[in-house]
Parts: structure tokens; sequence; C-alpha cells
């Protein structure tokens, strides 16, 4: 029965590289997938775009592709990341200049479009809000993005058309692993049973380290090994759609039924009813069964047909954000910092601050509870450094942030910066109104 | 006893809604997860932080559930200003609950 190997390249948009070159050298892929995509990014990345037109895709594209092309040439792993953001076209054309400059030949590279329905969505004020209930006209003098989640279909089209590489803006986190099943065993894409398993694969690899004991591990109960150089995943699945996932050998992490069963849960509402623009994924039936170290095998899942609406990422201006931070120590801290806040409080009265929030780091930033029975309630973890460059000062920051997807558990609350806030509601817009656009170029 | 000796947890965050995870070591131990983890004790416990409804789906056979919590991440990632704004460390607080 035929078999293929599909890889995850990236859990979000800054995540770390080298895990997905080791997987790209010995895992014996077929296919590698990097989701670099939230909704948050695809507005600022929107915004950039506006700014700088040749600009839009992830800022990390040009480091990952330096490495991940010779990789891809030379191991015959074909590519596919939704690293275009809002920028695509560009990103493809940065894609084959850095081939170009690399001296790497014959690949063929695919962009996806059509996720973008600003001009849509601007036609259409009525729309409803599905957060908020309002129409889309509340907000409408703000909008800077529409981005539809696009399914697998072009990437299958892709595909199916001997890209090496596929770029694509806005497409469902699962369709990046999806799309590789449908082309290589020919699913029908009225087959929803087999999109159900396939949709299930997408989801267990789109946040890359955490199947591997990423945002998984604590002191007690959940030991994983070399958790700093923890390996990505890739799964084997053949034609039925089932099959198992590991990890590259003598890589660190761990991949077990408990970190494969967070994973399934990860940002899922009802089990049964998992909405992707492909099919209604149905996990409620999934077992996982441990055959061998960091090697699990999955069955059960199946699907329904979709809904015949995309699910449409609005993102607009919402004001400003405004952060200071101070610290107090030693005798009746906690007392000087509560007087200083009082001060900061009364001393901005006159600005009219609306949701103006006061917390106290290490008491009730991040607790809910209303309860200080523990001895240390809570501790944040700030690492700093003085360095000659800025990239260089960069790096701290995005270390301590990666600790989301491959750091112990339930660690919360990384800051890097902040300025303008974009927020996000969401639309539905009907599938018949979106079309979607491939184009090719060569290295 | 407390939650995180029988029980591991982790939470997601889909715009201003929640969800967390529970899932025991032990299969044996679901039915007790069944009993003493209802919607209405992660509602009274997690406090005022979940305004909206609280959802739980049961999964036996993998030993686990899913609780779905309404209206609890203060406008959700790309509205809040709380530090933790994709409400990561709920799963935490949730294994702290005695059962």
């Amino acid at each position: 029965m035929k078999k293929i190997r599909i890889g995850s390249g990236a859990g979000y948009g800054g995540d770390r590289l080298e895990p997905a070159l080791t997987l790209m050298e010995q895992g014996k892929l077929d296919y590698i997938g990097f989701e670099c995509l939230a909704e948050r990014t695809i507005a600022l990345a929107q915004k950039e775009k506006k700014n700088h037109s040749e600009k839009g895709y992830n800022p990390l594209l040009e480091y990952r592709m330096e490495k991940v092309l010779p990789l891809a040439h030379k191991y015959k792993v074909k590519v596919i990341t939704n690293m275009g953001a809002a920028n695509p076209e560009a990103a493809l054309e940065a894609i084959c200049s850095i081939a170009d400059r690399l001296n790497i030949k014959g690949m063929k590279v695919a962009a996806v479009l059509g996720d973008d329905v600003l001009d849509y969505v601007k036609n259409h004020r009525s729309l409803k809000i599905i957060e908020t209930g309002k129409a889309l006209s509340t907000i409408e003098d703000r909008i800077i993005s529409a981005n539809a989640y696009l399914g697998a279909d072009g990437i299958v089209q892709a595909l199916q058309n001997d890209a090496d590489i596929v770029i694509t803006g806005r497409v469902s986190d699962p369709a990046l692993f999806l799309a590789p099943m449908i082309h290589e065993f020919n699913w029908e894409m009225d087959d929803f049973d087999k999109l159900g398993k396939g949709t299930l694969i997408g989801h267990l690899l789109e946040c890359a380290g955490q199947v591997c004991g990423g945002y998984f591990a604590d002191l007690r109960r959940k030991v994983v090994p070399d958790l700093w150089d923890i390996g990505f995943p890739f799964i084997e699945v053949d034609e039925t759609g089932e099959g198992f996932i590991s990890k590259v050998k003598e890589t660190g992490g761990i991949i077990n039924t408990a970190t494969c069963t967070e994973q399934l849960l990860y940002e899922i509402h009802d089990p049964s009813s998992y909405l992707t623009p492909d099919c209604i994924a149905d996990f409620s039936n999934v077992k996982f069964e441990a055959i061998a170290k960091d090697k699990v095998k999955f069955n059960k899942a199946s699907g329904k047909p979709p809904t015949d609406t995309y699910k449409v990422s609005v993102g607009y201006h919402n004001g400003y954000y405004g952060e200071g931070q101070i610290s107090y120590g030693g005798m009746d801290c906690l007392e000087r910092a509560e007087l200083a806040s009082e001060i900061v409080k009364k001393r901005l009265k006159i600005f009219d601050f609306q949701d103006l929030s006061i917390d106290f780091i290490g008491m009730n930033s991040i607790s809910p509870l209303e309860i200080e029975a523990f001895n240390v309630p809570e501790v944040r973890l700030r690492v700093s450094g003085r360095t000659e460059t800025r990239e260089q000062a960069q790096q701290i920051g995005r270390e301590l942030e990666t600790l989301y997807t491959n750091g112990p558990a339930g660690g919360g609350g990384a800051t890097q910066t902040t300025d303008e806030v974009i927020s996000v509601v969401s639309v539905l817009v009907p599938k018949t109104e979106i079309k979607t656009k491939i184009i090719y170029s060569y290295t | 006893m407390e939650l995180w000796e029988i029980a591991h947890s982790r939470s997601g965050d889909k715009g201003n809604i929640s969800n967390i995870s529970l899932i025991a070591y032990e299969k044996a131990d679901y039915e007790l997860l069944k009993e003493k983890v209802t919607v209405e004790r992660v509602k009274q416990w997690l406090g005022k932080q979940v305004k909206g409804e609280v959802k739980r789906y049961e999964l036996p056979q993998l030993g686990a559930f899913n609780f779905v919590l309404y209206d609890a991440l203060n406008g959700g990632v790309t509205s809040s200003t709380s530090l933790d704004k994709h409400g990561k460390s709920l799963s935490s607080f949730l294994l702290r609950m005695p059962i």
C-alpha cells in the first residue's frame, strides 16, 4: 500500500528552524509543512504590505528558505507553507531570488492566491460579525484586512501541476498537511471520511513541537528529556488515512498517547465537529496507541461535509495599547505598589481611559483564583542582555517566546513590545463568492 | 487531593473563547473526573475570568474532557490588555482544583 511521510517544520510564525532542518535531513520525508500564520499576524502583515508593497509575507521567510531550499532540493522534499501571509506573490519572488542566489535550479514554485477578500467585505457591509452579532458596517472605516481561511484545494491543484514549493496566504492550518494526502492518494474532495482522517493528521502536526513534548513538560508527572533540543514531528500515512506519528531518533522531546491527546484537544471546541473549510472533522472516537518509543498509532477519525461558507478574519484598527511597568521590593512592597497605582489612576483620570487595568505581577496578574493560599502565587521569568546588534537583542525575546510551543506546560504572557491595536473579528462569506488563483514560477 | 495528581491539561484559545483539556493519567480515574469536574465547578473555580457559559465534552476512550469557556479571555488575544492574552496559564490553575 502506498505510504507517504509528512513533516512539520514550524508551529507558528516565529518558531525555531533547526528542528525542521534535522527533520528534512533525517526524516525520509516526502513533504514538509510550515504553519506560520495566525489571526493577528495576517492583519499585521496586511498593514505592512500597505506601507511596503513588496513586503507583507512572513518576516522569517528569507531566513528559513536560505536553509530549507537546498535541503528540499537535495532530499526531494516538497515544501508547503502559509508564509506568504498577506503577499504570497512577493513571497514567491523572494523564494525564486534566493534559489537563484544559491544556484538551485529546476524547482517549480507556486503561490496560491484568493484569500484576500477585502474588496468583497467592503462591498458587503451588512455581513454579520460572529463575535458581536453586529453588522460589519459598525467597524467599516477601520477595517485593514479581510482574509478567508481557504481549504486544501488550491494547494492540491498546485501539487497536481508538479509544484515543489507551495506558498499560500490564509488557509486552514490542517489544509497544509491534508493537501499532499489528497494529491498522493487521489482522495475525492467529497470523501469526507478520508478528509476527516487527514484533518486529524494536520491537527496533530500543525503546532510542530507541541506534539513532541513541547508545551507539555512539568516537574512532577510529565518529564520530557532534552526539551532544549526538541525534535519536530512527522507522520507516515497510507491511503486509508491511518498511520503513526513519530520524530527523528536522537532528537529531544517525547511522543506518547498523552502528548497526542493534549494536541488532539488543543484549540478545538466540540471534538465531534471540528470546522474546517474542507470538512467537519470528527475526532470524538479517535484512539491512540503507543507502538514503540516516540511512535504513536492513531485511528478512528472521520468527517462530514463542510459548511458552504468560508470563515473570514477581518482585521481592524482598534485604538492604541500602552504599557508601563515598575517594580517594588522589600518590606511592604505590595502596599507601595498599590499606592503607586492609586497615584497613576488619579493622574490618568483627565485622559478618560476606558478599561484601564492594573496588575500586580507575582500576585494576581495571571491567576484567576480568589485565594492566596500558595506561598509563591506567581513567578515571572525575565531574561535580558546587552548586545551589539538589534538582531541579537531580538533573539532573547524570541527564545523566551518559543517556550509557548516548545517549553514547559502552562507558561503564559510572553511580551516583547506593544504598539497599535489591530483587532480581529470573523464573518462568513459564501464559498461561491471566493475564487482561488495559482501562479507559478521556476528556479 | 488536587487535580494535577491524577490529570494533566492544556489551554488553547480561539478569539474570546478558551478551551481547556483535562486528561486522566490513568483511564481508571476518568469516572472520578467526570463526577467531580463538572461545568459548574469549573465556572466557579475560575471565578470572574469566565463571563460566559462553560461546556464539557467527554472522550472516554482517551480518558479526557474538553472544556470550552465562553467570554473567558477579556476580549481575546487581539483586543485584551491582559498579560496572558491567550489564557495559556488557565490549565495550570484548573489543575489546582481540589477534588
